[in-house]
């Protein structure tokens, strides 16, 4: 019951806040909302395979940049088609997590991270060396995704889009991670050995969720592009995969709401302290270290305790 | 294609890969020893070319600037394991990773506030200055001659020490036990802090020897870390043989890659074609190999016996 309470809530509010920001004159909240959810939906996909999965990859930010490349080129040739744009920007996040997955899952521990940090900065040199689409200066987009029935050059009906799809992103977590699939997927996080004993072999269970966060995140950097009209290799910069990581964790790994508190949490923090201070990364680095060290069950953690 | 350039490019491999090395040796042994995956490693690469730059030009001697950038990250190193990475021994790799992480957030914003964001230019004495004549028409920078052979030194120094004496016997036995080297009386968590100490300051040798070769700027040890993670995944973890092959390996190929690969594809492919293909495929030539040896080797071309 708590929870629909919960998820009531947040979709109230969320629904609720464009027509109120206009209403006070702070449109610049929308837009900022608007980024929270993005990333929060970078971040539920990555909870999947870090917070239920056990798998630590520090690659995440790659799928942004495959699905913003994807939007960004088709852009780039004049086709606007969304169908098209995003549908590309899935599939081929989901193919090059087939990839970097396949590779990298054989091996897990240390080798499993530095794996996925290095496959992900060979994306971003790919991206810088490219001159044909901007090299290190990135490419615009002159449209934003072309959709029958909205116009996502409205910034309020491209705020309810994303919230949409969000809110579709926690669904069908939820829906997997209480699946068959997702009940074996969890066991191999919990237990390998015995999840072995019992005839599940990890291996394609794990490589099958990669490739839907994968597919996830891809969507995720789709939508990225089409909030900043602009994409740079940045959006694959391994410190972008150190951020979805911590938002993971300050939010609370392997829960439906924490990824989302995470990301709200971290980019809400970073508006605050950037606006305070240029070298708001020195502040920065000190918390995160202090929350991993102090504040291991996240946010959703600490709504948990005080329910 | 001529001779000397081929020949040249072979040492600027083999000096890229020194490089890596020191920095893969630290790295490797605090994975293999600590079983900790230490992200701002790169970091004291960084504070050891910021120091040694400093302190040159303070004092107008190099030879000072090398000590503060040794003695710099050593104290750095160890300060920085003992006060925020000691308790993170017992920990997952997840703690460790963004744990360092904000280590490297921190540090990089540190410098900047401190040096400013620009780039810094490290000058040479004028005895390591100039070109060393080596056969017929070939000459190499004697700058860069000295850093191959002060790599090649600390392999071979690195090579005693864990093999011959007894801090090396504890370090191994560290690696493969540490419940049982701890019980047999040995101060593990001394041990520790020395290894991470000694990590720390063949970072910093990278740094101060790389400010006057590459940028010296906020950030530019990230850059270098993840070829070294590549150079460890090929060499395998906890092992310094493997980390010197790895790093000479990957010190080879990328620089040939480099240098090389847009003429070779231009003789098979069109001249726009090999101009764009050639700079990205070179880029992602050493990832590709990595891909290659775990799918042939997943534990690395040497893996340290456990």
């Amino acid at each position: 019951m708590r929870r629909y309470l919960f998820w009531g809530a947040v979709i109230l509010l969320l629904a609720a806040l464009p027509p109120l920001a206009m209403a006070l004159g702070k449109g610049f909240y929308i837009d900022l909302v608007r980024r929270i959810m993005i990333f929060g939906i970078a971040a539920i996909s990555l909870n999947l395979i870090l917070g239920y999965g056990g798998m630590v990859s520090f690659g995440h930010a790659a799928y942004l940049g495959v699905g913003g490349y994807a939007v960004a080129i088709f852009a780039f040739y004049g086709f606007n088609n969304g169908f098209l744009q995003w549908g590309v920007a899935i599939a081929g996040s989901a193919l090059v997590a087939l990839a970097i997955g396949a590779v990298s899952i054989r091996t897990s521990g240390i080798y499993f991270i530095m794996i996925t940090l290095a496959f992900t900065q060979m994306l971003y040199y790919l991206g810088i060396s490219i001159e044909e689409y901007g090299g290190d200066d990135g490419i615009r987009l002159k449209t934003r995704s072309q959709f029958p029935l909205v116009d996502l050059a409205d910034g309020v009906q491209f705020y309810y889009v994303v919230l949409l799809l969000m809110l579709g992103a926690v669904y069908l977590t939820h829906r997997i991670v209480n699946s068959r699939f997702g009940m074996v997927l969890r066991a191999t996080k919990s237990n390998e050995a015995r999840s072995r004993a019992i005839g599940f072999s990890p291996y394609p269970y794990r490589l099958a969720a990669f490739v839907i966060a994968g597919a996830m995140g891809g969507l995720a950097g789709a939508l990225l592009a089409n909030h900043t009209n602009y994409l740079t290799p940045d959006f694959m910069h391994w410190t972008r995969s150190g951020e979805i990581m911590f938002m993971v964790i300050l939010g609370g790994m392997a829960t439906s709401a924490g990824p989302l508190l995470g990301a709200s949490a971290f980019l809400l923090l970073e508006d605050v302290l950037s606006g305070w201070t240029e070298h708001w990364q020195v502040i920065l680095g000190p918390l995160l270290v202090l929350s991993v060290l102090f504040f291991k069950r996240g946010l959703a953690g600490l709504l948990a305790k005080h329910d | 294609m001529t001779f000397e350039l081929f020949f040249e490019q072979l040492l600027n491999g083999v000096q890229l890969g020194v490089m890596l090395f020191l920095l893969a040796a630290g790295l490797t042994l605090v994975l293999g020893i600590m079983n900790m995956v230490n992200l701002a490693h790169g970091s004291l690469y960084m504070i050891g070319a910021y120091f040694a730059i400093t302190v040159t030009q303070w004092s107008g001697s190099y030879l000072l600037g090398v000590l503060a950038g040794l003695a710099g990250t050593l104290v750095v190193g160890m300060a920085v394991e003992g006060i925020a990475l000691r308790t993170l021994y017992e920990r997952d790799h997840l703690d460790h990773v963004l744990a360092t992480f904000g280590l490297i957030l921190f540090f990089n914003e540190l410098v900047a506030i401190l040096w400013g964001r620009f780039a810094l230019f490290a000058s040479l004495p004028s005895y390591l200055q100039g070109h060393l004549a080596l056969f017929g028409d070939v000459r190499y920078p004697l700058y860069r001659a000295v850093v191959i052979v002060v790599g090649l030194l600390v392999a071979v120094l690195l090579w005693y020490m864990v093999t011959r004496t007894r801090l090396g016997m504890l370090i191994r036995a560290g690696a493969s036990n540490r419940t049982m080297v701890a019980a047999l009386g040995i101060n593990i968590r001394l041990l520790y802090t020395v290894v991470f100490g000694f990590g720390a300051a063949l970072a910093g040798l990278a740094g101060l020897m790389a400010g006057q070769i590459y940028t010296v700027q906020p950030g530019m040890g990230e850059l270098i870390l993840i070829q070294v993670f590549v150079v460890i995944v090929i060499g395998g973890i906890g092992s310094v043989r493997g980390a010197l092959v790895g790093a000479l390996i990957v010190g080879i190929v990328d620089t040939m890659g480099r240098a090389f690969l847009k003429p070779l594809l231009s003789t098979l492919l069109s001249t726009y074609a090999a101009d764009t293909a050639g700079p990205a495929l070179a880029s992602m030539l050493i990832y590709l190999l990595m891909a290659l040896v775990l799918a042939l080797r997943p534990a690395g071309l040497f893996p340290a016996r456990g």
